[in-house]
């Protein structure tokens, strides 16, 4: 026999509430920042609309759609992509504040979370009430509920679809859930393979599927029928098991009034960061990645992530924390190439100017704390990694460097400098790997600048070198390596090679230059960069 | 091996005890003393025992020669450090033969100079500094006998004091590029190596010490000839 039938004549059913928010995935973009409010938007599932606003509905789009046929009937459309990840995370607030009034949450999918009612209907007096007070937790939230009461979860969900805005609370009364799914379209079930095929058959409402016998049901339809008969006769079996709350593990440092020198908000946070390495540590992890917010009076912010060859003990916090709150200024790119540090390493968010109120430590990567122990053969030498952390936190986190070979044309692109104790952006192997045509003969430059150096480069007449579009130059004759230097006379060249890449990115990575390798009249070796009569030098043999 | 708890003779016991302070200065590391770091083949003319452990050389070379001098340790799996370089190509390092993964840069120390070489010294067998002013006699000799100490080598881009040696250039040319055809080809350089008195030169063509040069032939980059 089915479990529906020992639940079903073994005790009273556990009365369920069912808390539904509408449209969720669209409200999670919302919240999350992605979308902005009342504005006609859709999230995307696989090329078709699977969620849309309600602006975006009374232009007419519908669930199923394809994006083009949406913006046909709706032009400013804002569409953006499903993302499960997102959902879930920004559900975790609402799950928290339903807990605060309905313990033992058990959540169905994000958007959608049921409760067993009866401890919460001695405590608030009636169903209504319990219901009253989840509607009133959510909404205080400022966001819009349905809530829905029945003997079983299915039979709830249903009761909290049904809801409407005026009135977003419907209990169905004990033993009325068959009565209440009857007359709705087996559509309900959820299963649109079987849904069309009992259409077909004549069987339409969830009460005349109900009212078929279950063997010959479950003879036809197969163990999926005979749960979906199940539920349509509200004797749904799933069984509510109540979440275990995560454990919080990020950490908040308060400052009131804010803070603005870097000492005394290291001391002060001290005591946190201990606080976030013992909680880590009680839940048997290890944190290896960092996420450290700080946040000014002003209310701007300031992200940035961080690595640790190992994992982070309570110091190794609060010097992260200082190397962000120094690393304020970023350097800005000059001439044909950009500075020589990725912009990975900078701090993403906008500059602190206000005294810090507040800083949060979030683990962006753990692991379990007993793989991370010391090694025993290979890895880093473990006085060689003290030794030159203690040299960092001294200098600052970008001081101590170690070179990785990345891809890319100008010489000082092609060596990423990666702090110690962080890994290289993912494919800088692969970048480096790639054939590169146009590259520097070997043998390379031993003097590379992180910023070109700017110099002048001129014909016999004194003219500044310029090359036409098709790459012909008139013969150079003198250089100036600096305003500090005299002018030499070049002995030998080559040149132009032209240095011509990505012309439709003009905001990144576009670049138009001729190189030159020159010997000039002290026989030192230069090679130098290019465009339209300015000269900058890349890099010195020497 | 095993120490007998009881000794017959005083003799036998003075045998011990100083096989024993042996025995603490190899635990000590101090048998770094005697280490030295094997070169590239091409120095061998002028430095046939390689650098030794502990002692600070004076390289008033460019940077590409004391790069070639780090290769030679560096590609045996011993670790460097380059301080106060903010310039290092690493491409260029890695092609005369020094691995990467175990070099440590401090680009612009700045003013602490000083303090990152002792901390370096700390832990890694070799460095690379270019002093951004000339030392004083204290802090120059406390840093040598750190240096001693840890059986660290220093190279210095620049004069010192105190070197075990000097590497000078007596002269330079690079061949290769002509007037507007052709690409940088060798560097020859006629070394000179001075130390106490003696020296010794020898003629190397640094472009040939890369490891994996890139194989070019006569063909010259697109655009090359006018």
């Amino acid at each position: 026999m089915s479990t529906a039938g020992v639940t079903g004549r073994g005790q009273a059913p556990p009365r369920v509430l069912v808390v539904w928010i509408p449209d969720w995935p669209l409200v999670a973009a919302q919240l999350a920042g992605e979308l902005p409010d009342r504005m006609a938007a859709a999230v995307m599932e696989k090329g078709l609309v699977a969620v849309c606003s309600s602006e975006a509905r009374s232009a007419g789009v519908v669930r199923g759609l394809r994006l083009r046929e949406a913006q046909s009937r709706c032009p400013d459309l804002a569409a953006i992509p499903a993302d499960p990840g997102r959902d879930a995370r920004e559900f975790e607030d609402v799950l928290a504040a339903v807990e605060r009034v309905l313990p033992g949450v058990h959540v169905l999918r994000p958007g959608l979370c049921a409760v067993r009612v009866r401890g919460a209907t001695r405590f608030y007096g009636s169903e209504d009430e319990a219901g009253g007070a989840a509607l009133e937790a959510v909404a205080r939230m400022g966001l819009e509920a349905r809530v829905g009461v029945a003997d079983s979860v299915f039979a709830a969900e249903q009761a909290a679809r049904c809801a409407s805005e005026l009135t977003s609370l419907l209990v169905v009364p004990r033993g009325g859930s068959r009565n209440f799914l009857g007359p709705l379209p087996v559509a309900a079930l959820g299963d649109p393979k079987l849904a069309s095929l009992l259409v077909r058959l004549g069987v339409r409402t969830l009460g005349a599927f109900a009212a078929l016998p279950e063997p010959e049901v479950r003879s036809r339809f197969g163990p999926e029928g005979a749960l979906a008969h199940a539920r349509a006769s509200g004797l749904d079996p799933q069984a509510i098991v109540p979440r275990v709350a995560p454990i919080p593990l990020e950490r908040a440092a308060d400052f009131d009034p804010g803070l603005d020198r870097i000492d005394q908000i290291a001391f002060a946070l001290r005591p946190t960061a201990e606080d976030f390495v013992e909680g880590l540590r009680r839940a048997g992890l290890a944190c290896t990645e960092l996420r450290v917010h700080i946040m000014d009076d002003a209310g701007r912010r300031s992200e940035r992530s961080w690595g640790h060859p190992r994992q982070f003990g309570a110091a190794d916090v609060v010097d992260r924390v200082r190397w962000q709150l120094q690393s304020g200024e970023t350097p800005s790119p000059s001439g044909p190439a950009g500075g020589r540090r990725g912009s990975r390493w900078r701090s993403t968010g906008e500059e602190l100017s206000a005294p810090v109120v507040q800083v949060r430590l979030l683990p962006e990567r753990t692991d379990q704390l007993g793989l991370r122990g010391q090694a025993l053969f290979g890895g880093v030498d473990e006085r060689l990694d003290h030794g030159l952390r203690r040299l960092q936190s001294m200098l600052g986190h970008g001081s101590v460097l170690h070179a990785v070979s990345a891809g890319g044309r100008l010489l000082a692109e092609r060596s990423l400098m990666v702090p110690w104790g962080e890994d290289a952006p993912n494919g800088t192997t692969a970048l480096a790997e790639r054939p590169w045509p146009g590259a520097v003969p070997a043998p390379l430059p031993a003097t590379v600048f992180a910023e070109p150096v700017p110099v002048e480069f001129l014909d016999a007449d004194g003219q500044p070198l310029r090359a036409d579009e098709r790459g012909a130059a008139p013969p150079p004759a003198w250089f100036r390596p600096g305003p500090g230097h005299g002018q030499r006379p070049v002995r030998a060249w080559a040149g132009p090679w032209p240095l011509h890449q990505r012309w439709w990115d003009a905001t990144e990575s576009r670049r138009r230059a001729e190189r030159y390798q020159i010997v000039d009249g002290d026989g030192e070796a230069w090679l130098l960069l290019g465009d339209d009569g300015q000269w900058w030098a890349e890099a010195r043999y020497d | 091996m095993s120490v007998p708890l009881s000794s017959t003779s005083v003799a036998s016991a003075a045998e011990q005890l100083r096989e024993l302070q042996e025995r603490i200065h190899l635990l000590q590391g101090r048998r770094n003393r005697e280490v030295s770091y094997p070169l590239l083949p091409a120095f061998s003319p002028l430095l046939p025992d390689g650098l030794r452990a502990g002692a600070v050389y004076s390289v008033e070379a460019p940077l590409s020669v004391a790069m070639a001098l780090l290769a030679g340790p560096s590609s045996q799996g011993h670790w460097c450090g380059v301080a106060g370089v903010p310039d290092f190509g690493a491409e260029a390092a890695k092609g005369f033969g020094i691995s990467l993964e175990r070099t440590v840069l401090v680009p612009d120390p700045g003013d602490r100079w000083l303090v990152t070489a002792s901390a370096l010294a700390d832990v890694l067998p070799l460095l690379l500094v270019r002093p951004p002013a000339r030392p004083g006699a204290g802090d120059a000799s406390r840093l040598s006998s750190r240096l001693r100490e840890r059986g660290c080598t220093l190279l210095v881009l620049g004069p010192w004091l105190q070197a075990e040696g000097v590497l000078g250039v007596e002269g330079s040319r690079w061949d290769g590029l002509g007037e507007g055809h052709g690409h940088l080809r060798s560097h020859r350089m006629n070394l000179v190596w001075s130390q106490r008195g003696t020296r010794r030169r020898t003629g190397i063509d640094l472009a040939a010490l890369h490891a994996d040069p890139t194989p070019w032939g006569e063909a010259t980059p697109a655009g090359g000839l006018p």
